[in-house]
Protein backbone atom coordinates (compact mmCIF):
# COMPACT_ATOMS: atom_id res chain seq x y z
CA UNK A 1 0.00 0.00 0.00
CA UNK A 2 0.85 3.38 -0.84
CA UNK A 3 0.05 6.30 2.21
CA UNK A 4 0.42 9.88 1.79
CA UNK A 5 0.37 11.81 5.23
CA UNK A 6 -0.17 15.31 5.28
CA UNK A 7 1.02 16.67 8.02
CA UNK A 8 -1.79 19.97 8.98
CA UNK A 9 -0.14 20.52 12.64
CA UNK A 10 0.38 19.10 15.66
CA UNK A 11 2.74 21.00 17.66
CA UNK A 12 2.38 21.24 20.96
CA UNK A 13 3.26 24.67 20.95
CA UNK A 14 0.31 25.66 19.49
CA UNK A 15 -1.91 24.34 22.42
CA UNK A 16 -4.03 27.15 23.64
CA UNK A 17 -3.27 29.17 20.67
CA UNK A 18 -6.43 30.65 19.08
CA UNK A 19 -4.82 31.74 15.96
CA UNK A 20 -6.16 29.75 12.91
CA UNK A 21 -3.34 27.55 11.49
CA UNK A 22 -2.02 28.47 8.20
CA UNK A 23 -3.12 25.36 6.65
CA UNK A 24 -6.25 26.67 7.23
CA UNK A 25 -6.02 30.35 5.03
CA UNK A 26 -7.61 30.64 1.74
CA UNK A 27 -5.11 30.60 -1.33
CA UNK A 28 -6.80 31.39 -4.00
CA UNK A 29 -10.30 29.97 -3.79
CA UNK A 30 -9.61 27.11 -1.49
CA UNK A 31 -7.88 26.89 1.82
CA UNK A 32 -3.97 25.83 1.74
CA UNK A 33 -4.88 22.34 3.28
CA UNK A 34 -7.91 21.79 0.76
CA UNK A 35 -5.24 22.56 -2.38
CA UNK A 36 -2.80 20.07 -1.17
CA UNK A 37 -5.07 17.13 -0.25
CA UNK A 38 -6.16 17.34 -3.84
CA UNK A 39 -2.52 17.13 -5.58
CA UNK A 40 -2.79 13.91 -3.54
CA UNK A 41 -5.99 12.60 -4.47
CA UNK A 42 -5.32 13.43 -7.69
CA UNK A 43 -2.40 10.50 -8.12
CA UNK A 44 -3.57 7.13 -8.24
CA UNK A 45 -0.94 5.67 -7.13
CA UNK A 46 -1.83 7.04 -3.33
CA UNK A 47 -3.92 4.17 -2.16
CA UNK A 48 -4.98 6.14 1.23
CA UNK A 49 -4.56 9.42 2.64
CA UNK A 50 -4.03 10.46 6.20
CA UNK A 51 -4.26 14.50 6.95
CA UNK A 52 -3.35 14.55 10.67
CA UNK A 53 -4.80 17.57 12.54
CA UNK A 54 -4.20 18.77 16.07
CA UNK A 55 -6.95 17.49 18.14
CA UNK A 56 -8.55 21.09 18.51
CA UNK A 57 -9.16 21.31 14.78
CA UNK A 58 -10.50 18.06 14.01
CA UNK A 59 -13.92 18.75 13.25
CA UNK A 60 -13.01 22.26 11.46
CA UNK A 61 -10.93 20.17 9.20
CA UNK A 62 -13.42 17.48 8.63
CA UNK A 63 -16.11 20.75 7.57
CA UNK A 64 -14.00 22.23 5.08
CA UNK A 65 -12.93 18.93 3.52
CA UNK A 66 -16.58 18.16 3.18
CA UNK A 67 -17.37 21.86 2.09
CA UNK A 68 -14.70 21.01 -0.89
CA UNK A 69 -15.47 17.78 -1.21
CA UNK A 70 -11.72 16.19 -0.73
CA UNK A 71 -13.22 14.15 2.29
CA UNK A 72 -13.50 10.67 -0.11
CA UNK A 73 -13.35 7.27 0.92
CA UNK A 74 -9.78 7.72 0.41
CA UNK A 75 -8.96 10.05 3.00
CA UNK A 76 -8.75 9.25 6.86
CA UNK A 77 -8.14 12.29 9.62
CA UNK A 78 -5.88 11.31 12.20
CA UNK A 79 -5.38 13.30 15.72
CA UNK A 80 -2.02 14.58 15.70
CA UNK A 81 0.85 14.18 17.97
CA UNK A 82 3.08 16.97 20.65
CA UNK A 83 6.14 17.24 17.53
CA UNK A 84 6.16 17.18 14.12
CA UNK A 85 7.76 12.90 14.44
CA UNK A 86 5.10 12.01 17.02
CA UNK A 87 2.72 13.41 14.50
CA UNK A 88 4.36 11.33 11.32
CA UNK A 89 3.99 8.32 14.11
CA UNK A 90 0.62 8.79 15.10
CA UNK A 91 -0.56 7.69 11.48
CA UNK A 92 1.49 4.94 11.32
CA UNK A 93 0.07 3.89 14.02
CA UNK A 94 -3.47 4.78 12.82
CA UNK A 95 -2.03 2.46 9.94
CA UNK A 96 -1.37 -0.07 12.12
CA UNK A 97 -4.39 -0.22 13.76
CA UNK A 98 -6.73 0.42 10.80
CA UNK A 99 -5.12 -2.28 7.86
CA UNK A 100 -1.90 -3.41 9.68
CA UNK A 101 1.62 -2.86 8.04
CA UNK A 102 3.21 -4.83 5.86
CA UNK A 103 6.98 -4.27 4.76
CA UNK A 104 6.10 -2.93 1.54
CA UNK A 105 3.89 -0.44 2.56
CA UNK A 106 5.70 3.52 2.65
CA UNK A 107 4.31 5.81 3.42
CA UNK A 108 4.75 9.80 1.62
CA UNK A 109 4.70 12.51 4.23
CA UNK A 110 3.82 16.30 3.34
CA UNK A 111 3.46 19.27 4.67
CA UNK A 112 0.11 20.78 4.44
CA UNK A 113 1.00 24.26 3.74
CA UNK A 114 2.97 23.09 0.48
CA UNK A 115 0.33 23.11 -2.25
CA UNK A 116 2.69 24.02 -4.66
CA UNK A 117 3.82 20.16 -4.58
CA UNK A 118 3.71 18.40 -7.70
CA UNK A 119 2.75 14.97 -9.58
CA UNK A 120 6.70 14.68 -10.44
CA UNK A 121 7.48 15.37 -6.95
CA UNK A 122 5.27 12.81 -5.55
CA UNK A 123 6.14 10.37 -8.40
CA UNK A 124 9.33 10.68 -7.84
CA UNK A 125 8.99 10.35 -4.25
CA UNK A 126 7.03 6.92 -5.10
CA UNK A 127 9.57 5.32 -6.95
CA UNK A 128 12.81 6.36 -5.12
CA UNK A 129 10.78 5.38 -1.58
CA UNK A 130 9.88 1.53 -3.25
CA UNK A 131 13.71 1.31 -4.42
CA UNK A 132 15.44 2.73 -1.57
CA UNK A 133 13.14 2.91 1.76
CA UNK A 134 14.04 6.25 2.61
CA UNK A 135 13.76 9.55 0.58
CA UNK A 136 14.42 13.23 1.36
CA UNK A 137 12.89 15.76 -1.26
CA UNK A 138 15.80 18.32 -1.56
CA UNK A 139 16.75 21.62 -3.75
CA UNK A 140 20.74 22.40 -4.28
CA UNK A 141 21.15 25.39 -1.63
CA UNK A 142 20.55 28.96 -3.81
CA UNK A 143 22.66 31.09 -0.83
CA UNK A 144 25.61 30.25 0.56
CA UNK A 145 25.70 28.60 3.75
CA UNK A 146 27.18 30.30 6.82
CA UNK A 147 27.81 28.65 9.79
CA UNK A 148 28.05 30.63 13.71
CA UNK A 149 28.05 27.97 16.24
CA UNK A 150 28.52 31.08 18.45
CA UNK A 151 25.64 32.88 16.98
CA UNK A 152 27.73 35.67 16.51
CA UNK A 153 31.04 34.85 14.44
CA UNK A 154 31.22 32.92 11.18
CA UNK A 155 32.79 29.46 12.27
CA UNK A 156 32.83 28.05 8.85
CA UNK A 157 31.67 28.53 4.98
CA UNK A 158 31.12 24.90 3.81
CA UNK A 159 31.33 24.31 0.44
CA UNK A 160 27.87 25.25 -1.28
CA UNK A 161 27.40 22.25 -3.90
CA UNK A 162 27.15 19.64 -1.29
CA UNK A 163 24.40 21.51 0.89
CA UNK A 164 20.77 21.19 -0.06
CA UNK A 165 17.83 22.57 1.49
CA UNK A 166 15.26 20.10 2.45
CA UNK A 167 11.78 20.50 1.37
CA UNK A 168 8.82 17.49 1.17
CA UNK A 169 7.63 15.14 0.94
CA UNK A 170 9.83 12.62 2.93
CA UNK A 171 8.75 9.27 2.39
CA UNK A 172 9.52 5.89 4.29
CA UNK A 173 8.87 2.22 4.12
CA UNK A 174 6.54 2.44 7.47
CA UNK A 175 7.83 -0.80 9.04
CA UNK A 176 11.26 0.40 9.27
CA UNK A 177 10.39 4.25 10.14
CA UNK A 178 8.60 2.87 12.87
CA UNK A 179 11.08 0.08 13.85
CA UNK A 180 13.54 2.90 14.18
CA UNK A 181 11.37 5.19 15.60
CA UNK A 182 10.83 3.02 18.59
CA UNK A 183 14.71 2.06 19.15
CA UNK A 184 15.67 5.51 19.84
CA UNK A 185 15.82 6.61 23.79
CA UNK A 186 13.59 9.94 24.72
CA UNK A 187 16.99 12.06 24.28
CA UNK A 188 17.24 11.30 20.93
CA UNK A 189 14.15 11.83 19.85
CA UNK A 190 14.12 15.39 21.63
CA UNK A 191 16.55 16.46 19.59
CA UNK A 192 14.99 15.19 16.31
CA UNK A 193 13.87 18.17 14.13
CA UNK A 194 13.27 16.11 10.90
CA UNK A 195 12.48 12.64 9.81
CA UNK A 196 14.97 11.78 7.67
CA UNK A 197 17.73 12.48 10.56
CA UNK A 198 15.58 9.30 12.52
CA UNK A 199 17.21 6.86 9.43
CA UNK A 200 20.38 8.94 9.17
CA UNK A 201 21.35 8.79 13.06
CA UNK A 202 20.94 4.81 12.89
CA UNK A 203 22.98 4.81 9.72
CA UNK A 204 20.36 4.36 7.15
CA UNK A 205 21.09 6.05 3.76
CA UNK A 206 18.40 8.24 2.91
CA UNK A 207 17.83 9.19 -0.80
CA UNK A 208 17.68 12.61 -2.37
CA UNK A 209 14.60 13.71 -4.54
CA UNK A 210 15.11 16.91 -6.63
CA UNK A 211 11.84 19.50 -5.48
CA UNK A 212 11.08 22.83 -6.67
CA UNK A 213 12.04 25.69 -5.80
CA UNK A 214 8.76 27.03 -5.80
CA UNK A 215 7.29 24.04 -3.87
CA UNK A 216 7.59 26.83 -1.13
CA UNK A 217 6.21 26.38 2.75
CA UNK A 218 3.69 28.82 3.56
CA UNK A 219 4.69 29.90 7.32
CA UNK A 220 4.52 33.50 7.34
CA UNK A 221 2.14 35.96 5.57
CA UNK A 222 4.73 36.89 3.05
CA UNK A 223 4.42 33.62 2.04
CA UNK A 224 1.03 33.52 1.60
CA UNK A 225 0.91 36.90 -0.15
CA UNK A 226 3.67 35.59 -2.50
CA UNK A 227 1.32 32.18 -3.15
CA UNK A 228 -1.33 34.25 -4.03
CA UNK A 229 0.76 36.25 -6.24
CA UNK A 230 1.82 33.40 -8.61
CA UNK A 231 -1.67 31.24 -8.43
CA UNK A 232 -3.83 32.72 -10.91
CA UNK A 233 -7.64 32.31 -10.66
CA UNK A 234 -10.20 30.00 -11.36
CA UNK A 235 -9.18 28.78 -15.13
CA UNK A 236 -11.59 26.60 -17.30
CA UNK A 237 -11.17 25.27 -20.74
CA UNK B 1 -6.71 22.16 -8.02
CA UNK B 2 -3.63 24.13 -8.50
CA UNK B 3 -2.33 23.03 -11.65
CA UNK B 4 0.90 23.84 -13.61
CA UNK B 5 1.39 24.96 -17.19
CA UNK B 6 4.15 25.17 -18.89
CA UNK B 7 3.77 28.26 -21.53
CA UNK B 8 5.35 29.82 -24.24
CA UNK B 9 5.83 33.11 -22.96
CA UNK B 10 8.62 34.07 -26.19
CA UNK B 11 10.29 31.86 -28.46
CA UNK B 12 12.58 29.63 -27.14
CA UNK B 13 11.34 30.47 -23.60
CA UNK B 14 8.95 28.28 -21.69
CA UNK B 15 7.68 29.12 -17.92
CA UNK B 16 5.88 27.07 -15.40
CA UNK B 17 2.61 29.17 -14.31
CA UNK B 18 0.27 28.04 -11.02
CA UNK B 19 -3.48 27.81 -12.21
CA UNK B 20 -6.31 27.31 -9.89
CA UNK B 21 -8.45 25.22 -12.27
CA UNK B 22 -12.34 24.52 -11.65
CA UNK B 23 -13.51 20.97 -11.83
CA UNK B 24 -17.02 20.80 -13.17
CA UNK B 25 -19.29 18.13 -13.47
CA UNK B 26 -19.18 17.79 -17.00
CA UNK B 27 -14.91 17.68 -16.82
CA UNK B 28 -12.55 14.64 -16.33
CA UNK B 29 -9.48 15.31 -15.09
CA UNK B 30 -6.84 13.84 -17.37
CA UNK B 31 -2.75 13.30 -16.67
CA UNK B 32 -0.87 13.50 -19.94
CA UNK B 33 1.44 10.64 -20.51
CA UNK B 34 2.17 11.00 -24.48
CA UNK B 35 2.60 14.35 -26.18
CA UNK B 36 3.80 14.67 -29.76
CA UNK B 37 5.27 17.80 -31.35
CA UNK B 38 3.55 19.01 -34.18
CA UNK B 39 4.96 21.75 -36.72
CA UNK B 40 2.51 24.36 -35.74
CA UNK B 41 3.91 24.16 -32.39
CA UNK B 42 7.15 23.88 -33.62
CA UNK B 43 6.20 27.20 -35.54
CA UNK B 44 5.43 29.07 -31.98
CA UNK B 45 8.33 27.54 -30.61
CA UNK B 46 10.66 28.95 -33.09
CA UNK B 47 8.69 32.40 -33.24
CA UNK B 48 8.41 31.79 -36.78
CA UNK B 49 4.77 32.89 -36.58
CA UNK B 50 3.90 37.01 -37.00
CA UNK B 51 4.98 38.80 -34.46
CA UNK B 52 1.25 40.01 -34.20
CA UNK B 53 0.15 36.24 -34.04
CA UNK B 54 2.89 35.77 -31.20
CA UNK B 55 1.96 39.11 -29.48
CA UNK B 56 -1.66 37.87 -29.51
CA UNK B 57 -1.29 33.98 -28.47
CA UNK B 58 1.54 33.86 -25.89
CA UNK B 59 1.72 32.83 -23.09
CA UNK B 60 0.24 29.84 -24.13
CA UNK B 61 0.63 25.99 -23.60
CA UNK B 62 1.79 24.42 -26.75
CA UNK B 63 1.26 21.08 -27.68
CA UNK B 64 -2.63 19.68 -29.37
CA UNK B 65 -1.54 16.04 -29.69
CA UNK B 66 -1.77 14.01 -26.44
CA UNK B 67 -3.04 11.18 -24.78
CA UNK B 68 -2.99 10.63 -20.82
CA UNK B 69 -4.78 8.53 -18.16
CA UNK B 70 -8.13 9.37 -16.42
CA UNK B 71 -7.08 10.34 -12.90
CA UNK B 72 -10.36 11.80 -11.54
CA UNK B 73 -13.65 11.52 -13.02
CA UNK B 74 -16.52 13.23 -10.76
CA UNK B 75 -19.16 11.70 -12.24
CA UNK B 76 -17.28 8.15 -12.02
CA UNK B 77 -18.01 6.77 -15.97
CA UNK B 78 -14.74 6.37 -16.49
CA UNK B 79 -12.20 4.22 -14.40
CA UNK B 80 -8.96 5.40 -12.82
CA UNK B 81 -6.27 4.74 -15.45
CA UNK B 82 -8.50 4.98 -18.65
CA UNK B 83 -6.33 5.69 -21.53
CA UNK B 84 -7.54 8.69 -23.60
CA UNK B 85 -6.89 10.76 -26.02
CA UNK B 86 -7.88 14.57 -25.45
CA UNK B 87 -9.67 16.15 -28.67
CA UNK B 88 -8.14 19.82 -29.16
CA UNK B 89 -11.26 21.38 -31.20
CA UNK B 90 -13.60 23.14 -29.14
CA UNK B 91 -17.20 23.54 -30.04
CA UNK B 92 -18.71 26.14 -29.13
CA UNK B 93 -22.10 25.53 -30.65
CA UNK B 94 -24.35 22.86 -32.14
CA UNK B 95 -24.41 24.40 -35.98
CA UNK B 96 -25.13 20.99 -37.81
CA UNK B 97 -24.71 22.60 -40.90
CA UNK B 98 -21.20 23.09 -40.51
CA UNK B 99 -18.35 19.92 -38.68
CA UNK B 100 -17.33 21.45 -35.80
CA UNK B 101 -13.59 21.90 -36.84
CA UNK B 102 -15.08 24.60 -38.81
CA UNK B 103 -16.90 26.35 -37.56
CA UNK B 104 -15.61 30.22 -36.74
CA UNK B 105 -16.83 29.55 -32.95
CA UNK B 106 -14.79 26.98 -32.54
CA UNK B 107 -11.50 26.75 -30.23
CA UNK B 108 -8.13 25.33 -30.39
CA UNK B 109 -6.25 23.56 -27.40
CA UNK B 110 -2.78 25.58 -28.42
CA UNK B 111 -3.94 28.22 -30.41
CA UNK B 112 -6.85 29.70 -28.96
CA UNK B 113 -6.44 28.48 -25.74
CA UNK B 114 -3.68 26.98 -23.77
CA UNK B 115 -2.67 23.81 -25.33
CA UNK B 116 -2.08 19.85 -23.42
CA UNK B 117 1.97 20.70 -21.79
CA UNK B 118 0.23 21.02 -18.08
CA UNK B 119 0.64 18.61 -14.75
CA UNK B 120 -3.28 17.85 -14.97
CA UNK B 121 -5.73 18.55 -17.63
CA UNK B 122 -8.82 19.17 -17.06
CA UNK B 123 -11.60 18.83 -19.90
CA UNK B 124 -14.73 18.60 -20.75
CA UNK B 125 -15.90 14.66 -20.92
CA UNK B 126 -17.22 15.51 -24.66
CA UNK B 127 -13.96 15.95 -25.44
CA UNK B 128 -12.37 12.80 -24.83
CA UNK B 129 -11.80 9.75 -26.78
CA UNK B 130 -10.99 6.47 -25.01
CA UNK B 131 -8.10 4.65 -26.95
CA UNK B 132 -8.80 0.61 -25.67
CA UNK B 133 -5.84 -1.32 -26.13
CA UNK B 134 -3.48 1.61 -27.98
CA UNK B 135 -0.22 1.41 -26.76
CA UNK B 136 0.01 5.45 -25.46
CA UNK B 137 3.62 6.32 -27.39
CA UNK B 138 1.82 5.25 -30.65
CA UNK B 139 -1.90 6.40 -29.33
CA UNK B 140 -0.34 10.27 -29.09
CA UNK B 141 -0.39 10.32 -32.90
CA UNK B 142 -4.59 9.86 -32.71
CA UNK B 143 -4.34 13.38 -33.85
CA UNK B 144 -2.80 13.70 -37.03
CA UNK B 145 -4.30 10.07 -37.64
CA UNK B 146 -7.60 12.40 -37.06
CA UNK B 147 -6.97 15.00 -39.32
CA UNK B 148 -6.26 12.56 -42.07
CA UNK B 149 -9.26 11.36 -41.51
CA UNK B 150 -11.62 14.06 -41.72
CA UNK B 151 -9.76 14.91 -44.66
CA UNK B 152 -11.06 11.56 -46.18
CA UNK B 153 -14.45 11.99 -44.12
CA UNK B 154 -14.77 15.21 -46.41
CA UNK B 155 -13.29 14.42 -49.65
CA UNK B 156 -14.96 10.87 -49.98
CA UNK B 157 -17.35 9.34 -47.13
CA UNK B 158 -19.27 12.48 -47.44
CA UNK B 159 -20.08 11.72 -51.01
CA UNK B 160 -19.68 8.28 -51.00
CA UNK B 161 -17.17 8.10 -53.21
CA UNK B 162 -14.21 6.15 -54.05
CA UNK B 163 -10.89 6.76 -55.67
CA UNK B 164 -9.53 4.49 -57.68
CA UNK B 165 -5.95 6.38 -57.48
CA UNK B 166 -4.85 9.10 -54.88
CA UNK B 167 -1.58 10.90 -54.85
CA UNK B 168 0.15 12.51 -51.30
CA UNK B 169 2.12 15.16 -52.58
CA UNK B 170 4.95 15.44 -49.06
CA UNK B 171 7.11 12.54 -47.62
CA UNK B 172 6.77 13.92 -43.81
CA UNK B 173 4.49 13.10 -40.90
CA UNK B 174 1.24 14.84 -42.49
CA UNK B 175 2.25 13.12 -46.11
CA UNK B 176 2.70 9.57 -43.78
CA UNK B 177 -0.53 9.84 -42.05
CA UNK B 178 -2.77 10.96 -44.48
CA UNK B 179 -1.17 8.23 -47.22
CA UNK B 180 -2.24 5.44 -44.45
CA UNK B 181 -5.48 6.19 -43.58
CA UNK B 182 -6.32 6.13 -47.52
CA UNK B 183 -4.79 3.10 -48.08
CA UNK B 184 -6.73 1.93 -45.22
CA UNK B 185 -10.13 3.44 -45.24
CA UNK B 186 -10.22 3.24 -48.96
CA UNK B 187 -9.53 -0.97 -50.25
CA UNK B 188 -8.09 -1.23 -53.57
CA UNK B 189 -7.48 2.45 -54.03
CA UNK B 190 -3.70 2.67 -55.79
CA UNK B 191 -2.29 5.33 -53.22
CA UNK B 192 1.43 6.93 -54.51
CA UNK B 193 3.61 9.19 -52.58
CA UNK B 194 5.44 12.18 -54.04
CA UNK B 195 8.57 13.45 -52.17
CA UNK B 196 11.96 15.47 -52.11
CA UNK B 197 13.74 13.10 -49.92
CA UNK B 198 14.58 9.66 -50.97
CA UNK B 199 15.33 8.06 -47.14
CA UNK B 200 11.90 9.24 -45.70
CA UNK B 201 9.91 7.99 -49.18
CA UNK B 202 11.10 4.49 -47.90
CA UNK B 203 9.06 4.59 -45.05
CA UNK B 204 6.80 4.50 -47.31
CA UNK B 205 5.93 0.79 -47.74
CA UNK B 206 2.18 0.57 -47.76
CA UNK B 207 2.21 2.97 -50.82
CA UNK B 208 2.40 1.16 -54.33
CA UNK B 209 4.40 3.72 -55.46
CA UNK B 210 6.75 6.35 -54.03
CA UNK B 211 7.92 9.28 -56.68
CA UNK B 212 10.73 11.74 -56.10
CA UNK B 213 9.09 14.99 -57.22
CA UNK B 214 11.04 15.02 -60.72
CA UNK B 215 10.44 11.09 -61.50
CA UNK B 216 6.45 11.28 -60.96
CA UNK B 217 4.87 10.63 -64.12
CA UNK B 218 2.54 13.87 -64.85
CA UNK B 219 0.25 11.88 -67.31
CA UNK B 220 -3.36 13.13 -65.61
CA UNK B 221 -3.57 9.84 -63.17
CA UNK B 222 -5.03 10.88 -60.09
CA UNK B 223 -8.48 10.63 -58.86
CA UNK B 224 -7.84 12.90 -56.06
CA UNK B 225 -4.75 14.60 -54.65
CA UNK B 226 -3.69 15.51 -51.11
CA UNK B 227 -1.22 18.53 -50.83
CA UNK B 228 0.95 17.81 -47.39
CA UNK B 229 4.06 20.21 -48.02
CA UNK B 230 3.09 23.52 -46.96
CA UNK B 231 5.34 26.61 -46.56
CA UNK B 232 7.24 28.19 -49.30
CA UNK B 233 7.43 24.73 -51.17
CA UNK B 234 3.58 24.65 -51.43
CA UNK B 235 3.21 26.32 -54.63
CA UNK B 236 5.20 24.10 -56.57
CA UNK B 237 3.74 20.93 -55.48
CA UNK B 238 0.22 21.91 -56.06
CA UNK B 239 0.95 22.82 -59.61
CA UNK B 240 2.34 19.77 -59.93
CA UNK B 241 -0.34 17.89 -58.25
CA UNK B 242 -2.92 19.92 -60.77
CA UNK B 243 -0.69 19.12 -63.94
CA UNK B 244 -1.08 15.16 -62.44
CA UNK B 245 -5.42 14.98 -61.32
CA UNK B 246 -7.66 13.67 -63.73
CA UNK B 247 -10.17 16.10 -64.91
CA UNK B 248 -12.85 17.12 -62.00
CA UNK B 249 -10.51 16.00 -59.13
CA UNK B 250 -10.49 16.50 -56.22
CA UNK B 251 -7.24 18.71 -54.77
CA UNK B 252 -7.06 18.76 -50.59
CA UNK B 253 -4.86 21.84 -49.46
CA UNK B 254 -3.22 20.45 -45.90
CA UNK B 255 -0.20 22.02 -45.47
CA UNK B 256 0.04 25.34 -43.90
CA UNK B 257 2.09 28.45 -45.28
CA UNK B 258 2.39 31.76 -44.12
CA UNK B 259 2.39 33.35 -47.08
CA UNK B 260 -0.22 33.63 -49.94
CA UNK B 261 0.67 30.91 -52.53
CA UNK B 262 0.52 30.70 -56.29
CA UNK B 263 -1.89 28.32 -57.87
CA UNK B 264 -2.10 28.06 -61.81
CA UNK B 265 -6.17 28.49 -61.55
CA UNK B 266 -5.99 28.43 -65.83
CA UNK B 267 -5.61 24.56 -65.48
CA UNK B 268 -8.09 24.56 -62.27
CA UNK B 269 -10.60 25.87 -64.27
CA UNK B 270 -10.07 23.96 -67.57
CA UNK B 271 -9.94 20.87 -65.68
CA UNK B 272 -12.98 21.52 -63.74
CA UNK B 273 -11.24 21.15 -60.40
CA UNK B 274 -12.42 20.68 -56.73
CA UNK B 275 -10.37 22.42 -53.97
CA UNK B 276 -10.73 21.83 -50.52
CA UNK B 277 -8.73 22.75 -47.64
CA UNK B 278 -8.35 20.11 -44.77
CA UNK B 279 -7.69 21.40 -41.02
CA UNK B 280 -7.89 20.16 -37.51
CA UNK B 281 -10.50 17.27 -36.89
CA UNK B 282 -13.59 16.28 -35.20
CA UNK B 283 -14.22 14.25 -31.89
CA UNK B 284 -15.84 11.47 -34.44
CA UNK B 285 -12.90 11.14 -36.91
CA UNK B 286 -10.69 10.16 -33.24
CA UNK B 287 -12.88 7.71 -32.38
CA UNK B 288 -12.90 6.86 -36.57
CA UNK B 289 -9.67 6.23 -36.33
CA UNK B 290 -9.61 4.44 -32.82
CA UNK B 291 -11.75 1.74 -34.54
CA UNK B 292 -9.54 1.93 -37.89
CA UNK B 293 -6.54 1.30 -35.39
CA UNK B 294 -7.49 -1.54 -33.74
CA UNK B 295 -9.56 -3.51 -36.60
CA UNK B 296 -6.18 -3.18 -38.45
CA UNK B 297 -2.91 -3.37 -36.05
CA UNK B 298 -0.53 -3.07 -38.60
CA UNK B 299 -0.88 1.16 -38.38
CA UNK B 300 0.13 1.01 -34.94
CA UNK B 301 3.51 -0.51 -36.32
CA UNK B 302 3.43 1.86 -39.16
CA UNK B 303 3.19 4.55 -36.40
CA UNK B 304 6.06 3.68 -34.29
CA UNK B 305 8.08 3.53 -37.25
CA UNK B 306 7.63 7.47 -38.11
CA UNK B 307 8.90 8.13 -34.01
CA UNK B 308 11.80 9.00 -34.76
CA UNK B 309 12.79 10.26 -30.87
CA UNK B 310 11.07 9.99 -27.53
CA UNK B 311 12.06 12.28 -24.47
CA UNK B 312 11.33 11.83 -21.38
CA UNK B 313 10.35 15.50 -19.87
CA UNK B 314 10.95 15.98 -16.33
CA UNK B 315 12.20 19.63 -16.30
CA UNK B 316 11.90 22.76 -18.69
CA UNK B 317 14.95 21.81 -19.68
CA UNK B 318 13.79 18.39 -21.08
CA UNK B 319 11.13 20.92 -23.06
CA UNK B 320 13.66 22.60 -24.95
CA UNK B 321 15.94 19.26 -25.67
CA UNK B 322 12.33 17.68 -27.45
CA UNK B 323 11.84 21.03 -29.52
CA UNK B 324 15.19 21.53 -30.52
CA UNK B 325 16.44 17.68 -31.10
CA UNK B 326 12.42 17.90 -33.19
CA UNK B 327 14.14 20.24 -35.04
CA UNK B 328 16.73 17.63 -36.86
CA UNK B 329 14.20 14.40 -36.76
CA UNK B 330 12.84 12.89 -39.92
CA UNK B 331 9.55 12.44 -38.59
CA UNK B 332 7.48 13.06 -35.15
CA UNK B 333 8.95 13.73 -31.38
CA UNK B 334 6.89 12.34 -28.62
CA UNK B 335 8.01 13.79 -25.02
CA UNK B 336 7.15 11.21 -22.06
CA UNK B 337 5.78 13.14 -19.71
CA UNK B 338 6.60 12.82 -16.22
CA UNK B 339 6.22 16.35 -14.93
Amino acid sequence: MIYAEILAGGSGTRMGNTDRPKQFLMLGNKPILVHTIEAFLLNPRIDRILVVVPNVWLDYSKDIMNKYNVYTDRVHLVVGGSTRNETIMNGCRYIESQWGITDEDIIVTHDSVRPFITQRIINDNIDACLKYGAVDTVIPAVDTIVESTNNETITNIPVRKYYYQGQTPQSFGIAQLTSLYNALTEEEKDILTDACKIFTMKGHPVHLVMGEGYNIKITAMYDLKLANAILEGHLHD
Amino acid sequence: MINQRYRLISPKIIRVDFTEDAIGEKDVVVRPQYLSICAADQRYYQGLREKAILDKKLPMCLIHEAVGEIVYDPKGEYPTGTLVAMVPNIACDNDETIKENYRLTSKFSSSSEDGFMRSLVTIDRSRIVECGNLKGRCASLLEPMSVAMNAYDVCFRKYNRHPKSIGVWGDGSIGFVVALVMKKMIPGCEVSVIGTNPEKLEYFSFCDHQYMIDTVPCMSQFDACFECVGGPASSKAINQMIDCIKPQGILSLMGVSEHPVEVNTRMVLEKGLTLVGHSRSSVQDFKDCVELMQSKPEISNYLESIISDEVVIRSITDMYEAFDKDRSNRFKTVMKWEM
